[in-house]
């Protein structure tokens, strides 16, 4: 059995405008010890669906379905069931390490506090275990720095601060919610395998929730690609990366220039994200996606497998969407031209871009 | 593909002529103002309440001055509020008409908040945004002088004042719009502080938009918001300030009258059975200010949208 | 061929006065720029990078005259842009515009897109009349993908990637000669940030433009810089053409900023060594003697600590006195150092 098993878990928020499905029908499973990458632009539900498992949701969002962790059943779980599993067994990171510090308390009485609290231990005992842990994180002199308050340590040492807090009861699994978003690239490097090595020795899964694509194929085994609320696509992250089946993930990964590579032009995606107040009928992606054929603006394809641990939600065949790829090889630069095909590049790409937009408010974005 | 590259093209032709119209940050705060039950209430108690102040006297049997010698010294008995005499609120203990009194005092109370409240926003907002625009030694030399001029228990001084100078009108709007434009310049240079930095600021000053035209294009625009939230609520802390300076006995001069004199008038006669000389002018005291608080709250909402 | 914009020796210095000093106390100087060189071609594109802290937004603001800078900015014609009073700085303004991180709060809220287009317009040609303005800004808009039927609409109805066109469309419309973009699209979701990236490559070319392309995504400054400059504490640790630069990079501190670059391919990224940077950025109020690197160097030496290095080398200007790429060796060493 899986340690985690999310079954049709949609959250929706009441707003003023209109009612936001910000998750919709998602299914994902992650076992001990696996990392699960899950990619997505702002607004594509990625953050809310750790919310809704953590049991953070904002007042007026309200998550439906099932989520069970360790055999427990923890969608809507009352308060003390989820404070006890949030305390030992799951636990979360932010992007701003600043949001789970409490500014006015020094990092030893806030990790002690935890301990104490959760696992009953005496405040001496507590202590020597959080400098043990800043230790793990790899932050020097952890014994003088543990008398520090938050502020008084750099963006880097500051998500591991916030790494340590989480890790001091050794949970089953750490939600990592786009953690190295905010930091320079040298410290994300160093984050990232800081993470990685104590997955390694906490043997503890992981979900990696983030937009960078090159994070998550350095640190993740298996990846889940969210747009519009809803899986897109998922399987392991080779196959994924090698030959993307989805037309999403494949306009995301052409979409982004490379360190590595060379190209004339990156291949934009046209158009906006949609606004999930007013969301397209049928598929989200379909008013954006090249492949869209007959269908895809009236039936939301579900997701499906179509391979070993691989599923896709798209009407338009595997085999059409691969031999379509513009980034196999470095030198094969010519299909360009194919992308422009649809009929929405009949009126000028901007023209595309202003009607989709002409009705997005601010609160969607707001939200995430 | 030809013909539905025309229709196409005739499409965006067709939506490149028709402009659509903009949705303004005003519009929204309106329409969030609107539906804004509370505040709507507040807005239509502060409408009747100044209604009542600008025409009430057109019904009034009595004038404000007039004795009525038919009531004078059995007010308890003869003063009370009835249709058939013309004293619809009754009198007051000398005999006077007392609905012709609280429409004069919420005249008086009206005015002062209004004058206060208005002298603040002028001076504070232009005070504030220069200090908070300028910045550097201005700016400090600026703030000090009102941190200097807050640290004088104002009461005190205008209490010296009105006792001095003798009790009069425009004492009590000097005295009072003396001391309410500090917090507000106060306020005002936090945000002009802020949006300073902001980056449509910057991008202004780098094409080279001059000052004056950046505070009033750029600055004032986004600081009205604050400005008017920060007037409605204090409109009800001038009435009051005024109201404890009448109470005391230094506020308006008779025959002039306040919502506070008529209070303590009231409030020293209540033992003697005349409880409506209290009751009247209180409740028009009380429902004004109810009226602006929670109006100044729908402002605060509709104008914030991080509330939302 | 003249340089559009020859820079010489730009420092910015801030006077910072810390917390709990009294009011009269001397302030302290911080060099967010301290001493950059560079030169810049008409139509070309020069990527400055580095990390936070860097410099790099103080040195966009220098050039366009927001913050004051010391030493010289010669333009095309011959004048020193930093020795100039406010009034000679105003011809030269419409020719420098600039591009801004975060796409809706450089937009005013209050105003139509329509009004915050025209700005720099009405204020540099004041000539102009309303209608004039009006379809120039309406051109404005479609060149740079906008619908011009949304010209009387606010920033809040637009996506952020609009928000940056809408920005874009700002800075060109006074037809300028270099355009400063200080990360435009950091702010902006991927799929959208290669539409914008696309776009200004594209307006680059039709209307000859020079951009400084300033950003801390490493991928992105590669595909759109003929060259690129990397900062660190305020200086230049190395020039190079673009292909050079990512190719062969020589300064020890580029290469380690190059290795933590995450490309999304697995097989590249589970196998890749990764160049640690040991510690913490230091304080730039304090920066390190000599070379401001070498406290973080994996290549240190005691002359580091002593002299400052200086740019060498032509096309390829590299500040350093110890350049070169980095052996498994020294890569291991500086992995042990870390640990410890």
């Amino acid at each position: 059995m899986s340690l985690l098993d999310i079954r049709n878990l949609s959250v929706r928020f009441q707003t003023n405008d209109a009612e936001v499905c910000a998750v919709n029908n998602v299914n994902l499973s992650v076992e001990a010890g696996q990392t699960l990458g899950i990619v997505g632009e702002s607004g594509s539900g990625k953050s809310q669906l750790s919310f809704a498992m953590m049991g953070l949701l904002a007042r007026n969002g309200r998550a439906s379905g099932s989520v069970v962790f360790d055999g427990q059943e923890i969608l809507n779980a009352k308060p003390k069931v989820l404070n006890s599993i949030r305390a030992e067994k799951m636990a979360m990171i932010f992007q701003d390490p600043m949001t789970s510090l409490n500014p006015y308390m020094r990092v030893a009485d806030q990790m002690a506090e935890v301990l104490t609290l959760h696992k009953g231990i005496g405040k001496r005992e507590a202590v020597a275990q959080a400098v043990q842990m800043l230790d793990a994180v790899k932050i020097p002199d952890a014994k003088g720095r543990v008398r520090l308050y938050p502020h008084e340590f750099s963006g880097g040492m500051r998500q591991r601060v916030m790494i340590a807090m989480a890790l001091l009861c050794k949970p089953k699994l750490l939600i990592a919610d786009e953690p190295t978003t905010a930091l320079d690239v040298t410290v994300q490097a160093q984050i990232m395998q800081l993470l990685k090595e104590l997955q390694h020795d906490f043997g503890m899964a992981m979900i990696l929730i983030t937009h960078d694509l090159g994070v998550v194929a350095g640190s993740c085994e298996r990846v889940a690609v969210m747009y519009g609320g809803r899986i897109r696509e998922t399987g392991p992250v080779r196959p994924i990366f090698a030959a993307p089946t989805h037309p999403y993930t494949q306009g995301l990964l052409d979409a982004i220039p490379r360190v590595d590579q060379t190209s004339e032009e990156l291949h934009a995606i046209p158009g906006q994200p949609p606004n999930m107040s007013r969301p397209p009928s049928g598929c989200a992606f379909s008013p954006r996606c090249p492949y869209a054929r007959e269908g895809c603006d009236t039936i939301d394809p579900p997701l499906e497998g179509f391979a070993p641990e691989q599923a896709r939600a798209c009407h338009a065949p595997v085999a059409e969407v691969i031999a379509r790829q513009t980034r196999i090889t470095i030198d094969d630069d010519q299909p360009a031209a194919d992308l422009g095909d649809g009929p929405a590049q009949a009126i000028p790409r901007g023209a595309v871009a202003g009607a989709g937009a002409a009705g997005t408010p601010s609160t969607v974005e707001g939200q995430q | 593909m030809v013909i539905d590259e025309q229709k196409m093209k005739s499409l965006s032709a067709k939506l490149v002529q028709d402009e659509v119209r903009g949705r303004s940050p005003w519009a929204d705060a309106r329409k969030r103002f609107l539906n804004n039950k509370g505040a709507m209430l507040g807005l239509i108690i502060l409408i009747l309440v100044s209604v009542f102040a600008l025409v009430g006297g057109q019904f009034a049997v009595w004038s404000n001055e007039e004795l009525d010698f038919s009531v004078m010294g059995q007010v308890a008995q003869m003063g009370q509020p009835s249709f058939e005499n013309g004293h619809y609120f009754g009198t007051d203990n000398l005999g006077r008409d007392l609905f012709a009194r609280v429409v004069q005092g919420t005249q008086v109370s009206l005015m002062v908040g209004v004058v206060g409240a208005g002298i603040a926003v002028i001076v504070g907002t232009l005070y504030g945004a220069t200090a908070g625009y300028v910045g550097g030694r201005t700016d400090q030399i600026m703030m000090r002088t009102v941190d200097i001029l807050m640290s004088i228990p104002y009461m005190f001084v205008l209490i010296l004042l009105l006792v001095m100078f003798g009790r009069s009108m425009s004492m009590l709007f000097l005295g009072i719009g003396l001391i309410s434009w500090l917090d507000m310049s106060r306020i005002v240079r936090g945000q002009t502080l802020s949006l300073k930095n902001r980056e449509f600021i910057e991008a202004a000053r780098a094409t080279g938009v001059p000052a004056w035209k950046i505070i009033i294009r750029h600055i004032v625009p986004n600081l009205l918001g604050v400005v008017a939230v920060y007037a409605t609520l204090l409109v009800p802390l001038m009435i009051l300030t005024e109201s404890f300076i009448s109470f005391l006995g230094l506020g308006v001069q008779e025959p002039l009258t306040s919502w506070g004199a008529l209070i303590s008038e009231g409030a020293g006669t209540m033992n003697y059975g005349t409880l409506w000389q209290l009751a009247f002018p209180l409740f028009f005291f009380v429902i004004t200010l109810f009226g602006f608080f929670f109006v100044g709250d729908g402002l605060r909402d509709a104008l914030d949208p991080k509330e939302r | 061929m003249n340089p559009l914009l020859d820079v010489r020796d730009l420092r910015v210095t801030f006077q910072i006065r810390r917390e709990g000093d009294l009011p009269w106390a001397k302030p302290r100087p911080l060099h967010a720029v301290a001493g950059v060189d560079f030169t810049l071609n008409p139509g070309e594109t020069l990527g400055v990078v580095g990390e936070s802290g860097c410099g790099k937004s103080t040195l966009a603001r220098a050039l366009i005259g927001l913050v004051h800078a010391e030493g010289q900015a010669e333009w095309i014609d011959g004048k020193d842009l930093l020795a100039m009073s406010p009034r000679q700085m105003m011809k030269y303004r419409s020719d420098i515009q600039m591009v801004f991180q975060d796409p809706l709060a450089s937009l005013n809220p209050r105003m139509t897109v329509g009004q915050i287009i025209a700005e720099p317009l009405t204020t540099h040609r004041p000539d102009l009349g309303r209608a004039e303005v009006r379809d120039r800004v309406k051109a404005m808009m479609e060149r740079v993908g906008l619908l011009p039927n949304q010209i009387n609409r606010y920033p809040h109805e637009f996506s952020g990637g609009q928000c940056q066109r809408i920005g874009i469309a700002r800075a060109l419309i006074v037809e300028p000669k270099l355009i400063i973009c200080d990360e435009p699209v950091s702010a902006l979701d991927v799929s959208i940030q290669a539409q914008v990236i696309n776009l200004l490559i594209r307006l680059q070319k039709e209307l000859g433009l020079a951009l400084v392309f300033i950003a801390h995504d490493l991928s992105v400054v590669k595909h759109i810089s003929d060259r690129v400059m990397v900062l660190y504490l305020g200086k230049v640790m190395e020039v190079a053409s673009s292909t050079e630069l990512y190719g062969n990079p020589q300064h020890p501190y580029t290469q380690a900023l190059l290795s933590a670059v995450p490309v999304p391919d697995p097989t590249i990224e589970t196998g890749k060594t990764i160049v640690p940077l040991a510690g913490d950025l230091p304080s730039p109020m304090n920066p390190p003697s000599g070379c401001v690197f070498r406290t973080r160097c994996p290549r240190a030496q005691a002359r580091c600590a002593e002299e400052v290095p200086a740019p060498i080398g032509g096309d390829h200007k590299i500040a350093c006195h110890y350049p070169g790429p980095l052996t498994e060796a020294e890569i291991a060493h500086a992995r042990r150092h870390e640990a410890a």
